[in-house]
């Protein structure tokens, strides 16, 4: 809950309840200038982790977000040939200059800065298979060469890289040799209870407990297509706390009442809310 | 170092190669965790093991590899729980049990047969009704020592519980064999990608743009070119009824993941074997099937046939005609079966039945060598090697 005590150090931040496996993952990664893979189900806080890894070491945070479109080269550096023909065409002075038309990435970016900066690489498995591939050589040496220009970009400073990826994709085994690798498990009710706090210090106790025991029970439900995940869970206590429903709604054994209060921050589509309604049900009439 | 639990490790089928050998090597020069057990195990985790289907097995690899390390520094171990249950055992026994517990050879003998069991426990992890606790066949469980309770007793040590991370094995739902959600599968029909520009030209051809330009005397000419999409088109071919209706879960699993995955997916269904006719919708098998040569020659030899079925039936109703239990066949299902081979060069069997029966059913032998061994297991690795038969023509 501290910030970190050893110089250097990640160990959680007082918003983010941090794991003693994920700490170690990431002091190694930080340690050995090596990218650090996180996975995890959706919603638990592997997009965040680099914001906070970030402000606990004190660093700036450059991100890198990956569509399905996105090519290795792009986060090096871009070379716009169409608006240097233009200017060609229109007699400007700058276009003697080939520098003029290259646009930097974000890897450049992050190589390039003065101090060390927390390089995230959010999703990665969203873009080409072989998107991996071609960042091989740039994560680990830390440079690469710019063809139009003849010259060699170095990291001034290693960045510290934390990658994510939904596991929509394989990654290559040769990619994922040079990386770290940390899965985050889903929260067990213990550290849940720790995260909560960690965001909503003031919630009153009883409405946590009994909002956990009724989120534990949807995430058991089988069949759900989407379970939810923290961070519905912290958007689902927000409303709680907004609209001020008190604790004893959440356990009410009224059998009309079977769908929890604000049900929506929870439950994403139309076949898992009828599917939760009709294992509730079941539920109730079975007390 | 620890050379002996890398090649562990590959034995157990944990991929790990020198490269993150030395960087576990490194890492430990470094300092960055501190000198306990658990924290080597995380360090070790994270660099040895970046696939989560893969923790389970590195978590055995590693309980039995460093099996008797967690004891340096510490207490002797067997002392405590020992102890402690000795205790527990005098205060909670009545003197009729206590007696019993002499009969069957007194504490020393109990005690022993106790840890060695404990041992054996963690070591295999699934088992009959030998285990202490279960279901009161064992003569531990009935004298209130359950498996919990001796855990619990364990505790009084600190490196006991640092074991328990990885004996927990919370990993196991992540072992590949095992797990087969909508998502796993969806991520292995990912492998049938086949990329082509079809449609629309709405991105800009870098390439196309210069090269007409330069042809233009210099003036701007841009050019656009279609994005690229997946172009593989699948014609899926389900058995239902009858012996499928135990496997309904897995195949409408596969559909679902099928059908998100794929915008060209065509399902037709069929009763055991495809005969002359094809189905699209099961509840109107009788009067609104579609005769199979009209499906070969609507969907031609581009798409990849995928037939799912358990492929367990009398072997008449695939050799002989009129075999099939539904209807009169003209021809035999071998016929129908080797034409839509012939039709289709990318084909596959996906069959959910386990593997290891497969040997036990004529009919299935004899499906699997119409289709040259292109038949696979409804599992996660057998879709995987499945969709790469797939991509290669036969």
């Amino acid at each position: 809950m501290t910030n970190s005590s050893k110089a250097g150090g990640f160990a959680g931040t007082d918003s983010y309840i941090a794991t003693r496996d994920l700490e170690v993952a990431v002091n190694a990664s930080v340690a050995l200038g090596r990218p650090l893979l996180v996975k995890g189900e959706p919603g638990t806080g592997k997009t965040v982790l680099a914001a906070e890894v970030a402000r606990a070491l004190g660093q700036d945070l450059i991100q890198w977000h990956i569509k399905s479109t996105t090519k290795a080269a792009q986060g090096l550096y871009e070379y716009d040939a169409v608006a240097r023909l233009r200017d060609g065409q229109l007699g400007e002075a700058k276009v003697h200059d080939i520098r003029n038309y290259i646009i930097r990435g974000k890897l450049w970016e992050a190589f390039a800065s003065e101090r060390q900066v927390v390089l995230l690489i959010d999703e990665i498995d969203k873009a080409d298979i072989e998107f991996p591939n071609d960042l091989l050589q740039e994560l680990d040496r830390m440079e690469f060469f710019v063809y139009e220009t003849k010259e060699t970009v170095t990291a001034k400073h290693r960045p510290v890289v934390i990658i994510t990826s939904n596991n929509e994709k394989e990654l290559p085994d040769a990619f994922l040799r040079r990386c770290f690798f940390h899965y985050i498990r889903f929260p067990d009710r213990e550290i849940m209870e720790r995260i909560v706090a960690a965001h909503y210090p003031d919630i009153k106790a009883n409405l946590v407990r009994e909002a956990l025991t009724l989120f534990y029970e949807i995430r058991d439900v089988p069949g759900l297509r989407k379970k939810p995940a923290t961070s519905e869970l912290l958007d689902w206590l927000k409303l709680l706390m907004v609209e001020d429903i008190p604790a004893e709604t959440l356990k009410s054994k009224d059998p009309k009442v079977v769908v929890p209060p604000l049900y929506g921050a929870l439950l994403k589509n139309e076949q898992d809310l009828h599917l939760f309604e009709r294992v509730a049900f079941m539920a109730r009439r079975g007390q | 170092m620890f050379a002996g639990f890398i090649t562990a490790l590959r034995n157990e089928d944990v991929p790990v190669s020198l490269t993150e050998y030395l960087t576990l090597i490194g890492a430990l020069k470094t300092g960055v965790v501190s000198l306990s057990v658990e924290d080597f195990y995380f360090l070790a985790r994270a660099t040895l093991v970046k696939d989560e289907r893969r923790i389970d097995r590195f978590d055995r690899v590693f309980a039995v590899y460093f099996k008797g390390l967690e004891a340096i520094g510490g207490e002797i171990l067997a002392d405590i729980p020992e102890e402690w249950l000795r205790k527990l055992a005098e205060r909670y026994l009545t003197p009729e049990e206590m007696a019993a517990v002499q009969s069957l050879g007194g504490w020393d003998k109990l005690m022993d047969t106790l840890r060695q069991r404990l041992a054996e426990q963690k070591e295999r992890h699934q088992g009959g009704n030998k285990w202490i606790g279960t279901a009161g066949t064992s003569p531990f469980g009935a004298y209130g020592y359950n498996p919990e309770g001796i855990r619990i007793g364990q505790n009084g040590s600190r490196h006991r519980r640092a074991v328990k991370v990885w004996d927990k094995r919370e990993f196991r739902d992540l072992d590949g064999d095992v797990e087969l959600g909508t998502r796993s599968i969806k991520l292995a029909l990912r492998r049938l990608r086949r990329w082509g520009r079809e449609g629309e030209a709405t991105e800009l051809d870098l390439g196309g743009t210069i090269g007409a330009t330069a042809r233009n005397g210099g003036s701007l000419d841009l050019k656009l070119r279609p994005e690229r999409r997946n172009k593989v088109k699948v014609l899926l071919l389900l058995d239902i009824g009858g012996s499928m209706d135990d496997h309904v879960e897995e195949t409408a699993q596969l559909f679902s993941a099928a059908k998100s995955e794929f915008k060209h997916l065509e399902t037709f269904y069929f009763h055991n074997c495809p005969y002359e006719r094809l189905w699209r919708s099961n509840r109107r098998r009788f009067d609104a099937a579609t005769p199979t040569p009209e499906v070969m020659r609507t969907y031609g030899p581009d798409w990849s046939l995928i037939l799912v079925g358990d492929a367990t039936m009398s072997p008449y109703e695939i050799t002989v005609p009129g075999g099939s239990v539904e209807h009169w066949n003209e021809e035999s299902g071998q016929v129908w079966l080797e034409r839509l081979l012939r039709h289709y060069p990318r084909s596959a069997w996906i069959n959910p039945r386990d593997q290891q029966l497969w040997g036990f059913t004529q009919s299935l032998k004899l499906i699997d060598q119409l289709m040259a061994k292109r038949m696979f297991p409804l599992t996660l690795d057998g879709i995987d090697d499945a969709l790469r038969a797939l991509r290669h023509r036969k």
